[in-house]
């Protein structure tokens, strides 16, 4: 089991009552940026990354967001570049670049060669569609999100592994010379991990891809449902879906108190946390959800991660954007949500004897060959935030690596994924175990 | 109530579901970039004595998306393939916001595609001064409550969109709304080159503007009367941005006098 740290690089010094008043993290004005503390915090997270491989994690996870407190990567490619210079043994893993949002893939490719290169072959390079509100950050016609993300995904392989140079001419994206002079360190190129909040359709193209795909903190059992599904277009295209197709990533904080651990998860939803990552008017652009997804979305009205939940759907639908907010009210609601997701398990906080055997009961539910400890949010000071990493890789880590090999959890490098071939007519094995989600209270 | 009936046309190589009603000279309508709202008053009272013409535009639910419209030019070829394989040109038109540049793009290609061109409230030219007011940056409740400058006391504007929002509805307006960011997300439903095509066409034309309109700015309709030749302006004082649901009384008078003239 490949075991990673991951933290959004929150920008700490934001009042609360700037994101509930704007309902939302994105377009909150950069009036509120302070130039002194931003810098001391990227040095912070850099140096917190360098400790995470200090203290044994197996892999350093980096996202990016525009124009969004939530999330200081606004350019993940540059703190990756710096991780692999500064860091020895730890992979490197972007969860991921937004490829439609970017919008130029033979840079993309090139930049990623040089860090695979600097890191000598420690990337692991993840691609996302972007959040909906980076459509609009970055002005990408979000009806062709998902053309322009397959095509820029298809160019980068090709400009990775076919000898220039060479003419492209595509629908989104054309290069009259493609020859880059940085190539990836790996061969063919680095491994692709795939995160996701469910969207069937990415399931899909990672199975179709033999990617692993990564769960964002998502529910338990429509989890295991995707899971499912994965492994279903796994069969069709040959081959039997294991661990090494899965990770999960949840929000986890540990502390050497229950009350402090409780007292520090308040954090995960400062401001709202992640279903405030967008106002709804900026979390669903025109064309971005597929017509299915739409469908699904307007009809179920369903919580997931990155801030499409049923509530902001019914916003959208309804008025809902007006008038004056009660801050008060608002947090009291936030707390007891709180409560209700570390009930589901997609919070997880406590010290290490009562944190271990939740992960314990997730690993063994999703089998996953990835498990990522996403650090807490909001503005919570150093000393708690290593703190927490300490715990977790002292105690928590080895506990799960035991567990993981009792219950054989090979990850990716272990096992390659899609290399299990699965003959023609015969039935596919399970690939998670709803067993356990019973005695939790879990569906 | 006049006849009206829903069919589906083969032209231009696909198929273009449309509404036809009521009697005499053809009349095109070209709906906005919310879709064809339904058979209202302006309707009836024009139907009186003109075929409507009212094409769902492709993409938006009942006539399937054409992927190879990539942008408003685009479609505004398609329309006029449409026109001239169905032997209606000249033939005269009323557009509507950005059904409004859908018609001056076909004007701009052959400015004697239309024996008369009403503009309502269009986009298609950046206004030198103001803004088109970006709809896709709100919630479709917000863009409808923006169409209109008293949605309380518009009744049709409560006949069509009040209620609530079912999730059909809202599958409907997303339809709308992701095609029309498809073809016009970039530059945002104008076309720098527009006004320098139309630049001399002589094609009759009327621009019609409410006073409180929120959506598109007077300078879009500066930019129009700037382009085309001899282009008459009327203002329909404390309208927003459908006056022919706002003001039935004064848009009916104003359009039927422009067409009879």
């Amino acid at each position: 089991m490949q075991i990673g740290y991951f933290t959004e690089r929150p920008y700490r010094w934001l009042p609360e009552e700037e994101i509930l008043r704007n309902r939302g993290y994105f377009a909150v004005s950069n009036s509120h940026f302070d130039r002194e503390k931003a810098a001391d915090d990227y040095h912070y997270y850099l140096d917190e990354y360098c400790y995470a491989e200090d203290l044994g994690f197996d892999v350093v996870a980096l996202n990016e967001h525009h124009g969004n407190p939530f999330c200081m990567g606004s350019v993940m490619n540059v703190e990756a570049s710096v991780l692999a210079y500064r860091t020895k043994r730890v992979r490197i893993v972007l969860i991921g670049n937004p490829l439609p949002v970017i919008k130029h893939p033979l840079r993309m490719a090139e930049e990623l060669a040089e860090i695979d290169l600097i890191s000598r072959g420690r990337l692991v390079t993840g691609w996302v569609r972007g959040a909906g509100s980076e459509q609009f950050f970055n002005n990408a016609n979000p009806a062709y999100n998902r053309e322009m993300f397959n095509e820029a995904h298809d160019f980068i392989i090709q400009a990775w592994t076919r000898p220039g140079p060479w003419r492209y001419e595509g629908k989104h994206f054309h290069y009259r010379h493609v020859n880059p002079w940085a190539l990836p360190y790996q061969k063919p190129h680095p491994p692709m991990w795939i995160p996701g909040v469910l969207s069937p359709e990415t399931v899909q193209w990672c199975a179709e891809h033999r990617y692993p795909y990564i769960g964002l903190g998502t529910q338990l059992g429509p989890t295991c449902d995707l899971w499912d599904f994965y492994a279903d277009v796994a069969a069709k295209n040959g081959y039997q879906a294991g661990p090494e197709n899965f990770g999960y990533l949840i929000p986890t904080v540990l502390a050497e108190s229950e009350e402090k651990a409780q007292s520090i998860a308040d954090n995960f939803v400062y401001g709202g946390g992640q279903n405030a990552f967008s106002a709804p008017q900026f979390t669903m652009p025109p064309g971005y959800n597929s017509k299915s997804a739409i469908r699904m979305l307007a009809k179920q009205q369903t919580s997931t991660w990155l801030g499409v939940s049923g509530e902001k759907i019914r916003e959208s639908m309804e008025e809902g954007d007006t008038g004056e907010v009660n801050y008060d009210e608002v947090r009291r609601k936030l707390r007891s949500g709180l409560q209700k997701v570390q009930q589901n398990l997609q919070v997880i906080a406590g010290t290490p004897k009562t944190v271990i055997p939740k992960i314990k009961s997730i690993l063994s539910v999703l089998r996953p060959g990835i498990f990522i400890m996403f650090s807490i949010q909001g503005p919570v000071g150093n000393e708690d935030r290593r703190t927490s990493m300490r715990l977790f890789a002292d105690e928590v880590m080895p506990a799960l690596k035991e567990h993981a090999k009792a219950i054989d959890l090979p990850d990716p490098f272990q096992r390659t994924p899609g290399s299990v071939k699965l003959t023609s007519g015969t039935a596919r094995g399970p690939v998670a175990d709803r067993t356990p989600l019973a005695a939790l209270g879990l569906k | 109530m006049a006849n009206f009936i829903e069919e589906t046309v083969k032209a231009a190589g696909a198929e273009l579901a449309l509404v036809r009603g009521g009697s005499g000279k053809p009349l095109l309508i070209l709906h906005d970039e919310l879709g064809y709202p339904g058979w209202m008053e302006w309707n009836e009272k024009l139907a009186q004595n003109r075929t409507l013409l009212i094409p769902y535009q492709p993409g938006y639910g009942k006539s399937a998306r054409i992927d190879w419209i990539l942008n408003y030019r685009d479609l505004a070829g398609f329309y006029s393939q449409v026109i001239r394989e169905m032997k209606l040109e000249p033939i005269d038109v009323i557009g509507f916001s950005a059904g409004g540049f859908i018609a001056a793009e076909m004007a701009a290609a052959d400015p004697a595609i239309f024996s008369h061109m009403v503009l309502v409230a269009p986009m298609g030219i950046k206004p030198a001064t103001g803004e088109i007011f970006d709809f896709f940056a709100v919630t479709v409740r917000r863009h409808l409550m923006a169409t209109v400058a008293d949605p309380a006391n518009t009744p049709e504007y409560l006949k069509i969109y009040g209620g609530q929002m079912t999730p059909d509805r809202f599958e409907a307006f997303e339809d709308a709304r992701s095609e029309t960011a498809r073809i016009g997300w970039e530059p945002f439903m104008h076309n720098p080159s527009l006004p320098h095509l139309l630049r001399g066409a002589k094609t009759p034309t009327l621009l019609v503007w409410g006073t409180q309109d929120k959506v598109v700015p007077r300078g879009c309709i500066d930019g129009y009367r700037a382009a085309i030749t001899g282009a008459q302006v009327v203002e329909i004082e404390g309208a927003g941005h459908r006056p022919e649901i706002e003001n039935v009384a004064e848009f009916d008078r104003a359009v039927r006098k422009f067409l009879s003239a």
